[in-house]
């Protein structure tokens, strides 16, 4: 870790992103139930203007890796649209490595990737060294640089197999991977990634995280990435931006998030017998009790006085002290915004 | 001094470089297209082969029409001139027909495919070209073999080959139908930017296309319907549009009906066509993907 936080650090000054109170509404049509229903909106239609995203501000630093974290419909992905040129703001300035995206300069198209999880950018029916030979024309990549970074990636990825075999008999996985080495071929400065890991399973999503973070290493990329997974939160991103509601609810390290957002700690004890873990029931701390193993979630301003307590009344073998599961945190997080929104929405 | 020559000369350099870049992933784009539709072999031969089947009931359906009449001709075109015209408007079809072009580009806006295009440095119109010629190319290696097989045993039909002037003519009228209708086509895909469903568009489009282009009938038949506007003819009407490019004229020119100055004006026009297509595609698309990206995307 101390590497990470110097750059961090060191490259405070050199700003890649920068967004002010940056809005996307959209309008949406309400189509009411029914038949009779559908008729009329031939004619007549309401609509009425959606809030996407709420005045963001944030910069990010070179070399930064940020994960923009939110429930659905939260915005993240309007953001990402919008720092990517795709749609145009309702208000706002934005600025990306000194251009403002939407105007979809070439010069501005040829220093960012974006990855969109669910979608393919690779061409279905060939395999994907074709596509990246096409990345190389648009791209103007020189071709003896071009192939040193290929072989590079697909090394790191261990790809270079299937990128002779035509996409759409890949797994998800393996198409995944191909996909991120086209976006990397032109050695973009900016990676915006929309859910890279959704729906890879473990051993996938572990190889992309190690990839990640030696792309970044090596390359002083900077990314911006929303998901769902925290373990691609606590594997790569040292800042963590919550969007709830289009709005910014907490930009911050990620360990910031659990302090302070966490008011408990779990305990774990294993006891000698069932009964012992009765009486622990007994202290009226929420708790989970399976055998002799009882698992107590416990204020933690007051854990230095409870612990002690139970280790001094009862023969404990074991015991661990925890922080509150990430995945849990955030949900709450999430939870926390909702009523809010809920008042906002006409019924 | 020196150095300002040197400044232009860096100038036009970076300009030919810039077209040579283009030239390249255009070329690039062609090269990748082609190997896809290679893919597809099985779905091209079949395709291929009913093309044919629409011309076979032509054929008799004209055979019946002439034998139930004594007249020699019917508007210009004696008996053997209708079978050879409905070949030869098989041919133009082959270059202004764009299967698929309209829809798929609907489809690509709809769901979302078509931002890779707003994200990559590429141009999406080049892109679509470079596809669809390669459709054409690999169309046209599987198809030739038919073809020159049909009109071999057709051949009594035809009238002595033209001259070399008309049969440059023709090549160029038959480029210029490729071009043209691509262009029609993908404005009409663009329209997706505007309206979630296209396909009705599409099939209205397809049936004046059909009618007045002149796949169903010669256009010179339509001489004889007066529009009651000024004594002029629904032909004459039909001759400034741009639909009878991509079927009848490059067939009327084969034949012969098309010479001189009225020759040198319809390829003029097709030409001005085409300028107008190109042009109103790159509206479509700029202001669609304006609409696109304020819309949400």
């Amino acid at each position: 870790m101390p590497y990470t936080s110097r750059m961090h650090n060191s490259n405070r000054s050199e700003v890649v992103i920068a967004v002010d109170g940056l809005a996307k509404e959209y309008r949406v049509y309400d189509k009411p139930e029914g038949l009779l229903a559908s008729v009329q909106g031939l004619f007549h239609r309401t609509s009425r203007l959606v809030e996407a995203l709420r005045g963001v501000s944030l910069t990010v630093g070179r070399g930064e890796f940020v994960a923009l974290l939110g429930p659905n419909g939260a915005g993240k992905t309007t953001f990402l649209k919008l720092l990517s040129g795709i749609i145009t703001p309702s208000r706002g300035t934005a600025s990306v490595l000194g251009h403002v995206p939407w105007l979809r300069a070439d010069d501005f198209r040829r220093r960012f990737a974006l990855v969109m999880g669910q979608r393919n950018q690779l061409w279905w029916d060939l395999p994907a060294a074709e596509s990246f030979r096409l990345h190389r024309e648009i791209y103007r990549i020189e071709p003896a640089r071009f192939e040193r970074i290929r072989d590079e990636l697909v090394d790191m990825l261990d790809v270079r197999r299937l990128m002779l075999q035509p996409v759409r008999e890949l797994s998800l996985g393996e198409r995944m991977k191909l996909e991120l080495v086209a976006a990397l071929l032109h050695e973009p400065e900016v990676l915006f990634l929309d859910e890279p890991t959704i729906g890879l399973d473990v051993v996938a999503q572990h190889t992309i995280h190690d990839f990640l973070r030696s792309v970044r290493a090596h390359r002083r990329v900077t990314v911006v990435l929303t998901t769902h997974y925290m373990k691609d939160v606590a594997a790569l991103c040292e800042r963590v931006v919550v969007i709830t509601h289009g709005s910014i609810m907490h930009d911050g390290p990620l360990e910031e998030i659990v302090d302070r957002f966490t008011t408990h700690k779990v305990v774990t004890l294993d006891l000698d017998d069932a009964a012992a873990a009765r009486r622990i029931e007994g202290l009226g701390f929420p708790c989970e009790t399976s055998g002799p193993r009882v698992t107590l979630r416990i204020d933690r301003r007051r854990i230095a006085d409870v612990l002690p307590a139970i280790l001094a009344a009862e023969s404990v073998r074991d015991v661990t002290v925890e922080d509150v599961p990430l995945e849990e945190i955030v949900a709450e997080l999430f939870r926390g915004a909702a009523p809010a929104a809920a008042a906002g929405v006409p019924t | 001094m020196r150095a300002d020559a040197a400044g232009e000369r860096g100038a036009a350099g970076r300009f030919f470089d810039r077209v040579a870049g283009g030239l390249r992933v255009w070329w690039t784009m062609l090269a990748i297209s082609i190997e896809e539709r290679l893919v597809y072999r099985g779905d091209f031969v079949i395709g291929t082969l009913m093309r044919f089947l629409p011309i076979v009931t032509q054929v008799f359906l004209w055979t019946a029409v002439f034998n139930a009449t004594s007249r020699p001709d019917i508007a210009g075109y004696s008996r053997n001139d209708i079978v050879a015209y409905y070949l030869l408007t098989m041919v133009t079809r082959a270059f202004s027909s764009m299967p698929g072009l309209s829809g798929g580009i609907a489809r690509g806006i709809r769901d979302g495919s078509v931002k890779k295009y707003l994200v990559q440095p590429v141009d999406y119109v080049a892109a679509l070209l470079a596809a669809r010629v390669a459709h054409k190319l690999v169309y046209y290696l599987v198809a030739t073999l038919p073809f020159a097989g049909v009109f071999y045993v057709c051949r009594d039909y035809f009238p002595p080959a033209p001259p070399v002037g008309t049969i440059a003519a023709y090549l160029l009228s038959l480029v210029l139908s490729f071009l043209l209708g691509f262009f029609m086509e993908a404005t009409l895909g663009m329209l997706g930017f505007w309206f979630l469903e296209v396909s009705s568009i599409i099939f209205a489009y397809m049936l004046v296309q059909y009618l007045l282009s002149g796949h169903m009938f010669p256009i010179d038949m339509l001489a004889g319907i007066p529009t009651g506007i000024g004594g002029t003819t629904v032909a004459d009407v039909v001759r400034w549009l741009p639909f009878e490019y991509t079927a009848y004229f490059p067939a009327a020119v084969w034949l012969g009906k098309i010479r001189g100055a009225d020759l040198a004006r319809d390829l003029a026009l097709e030409a001005a066509w085409v300028v107008v297509m190109a042009v109103a595609c790159r509206i479509a698309w700029w202001r669609g993907t304006r609409r696109y990206s304020a819309f949400g995307g």
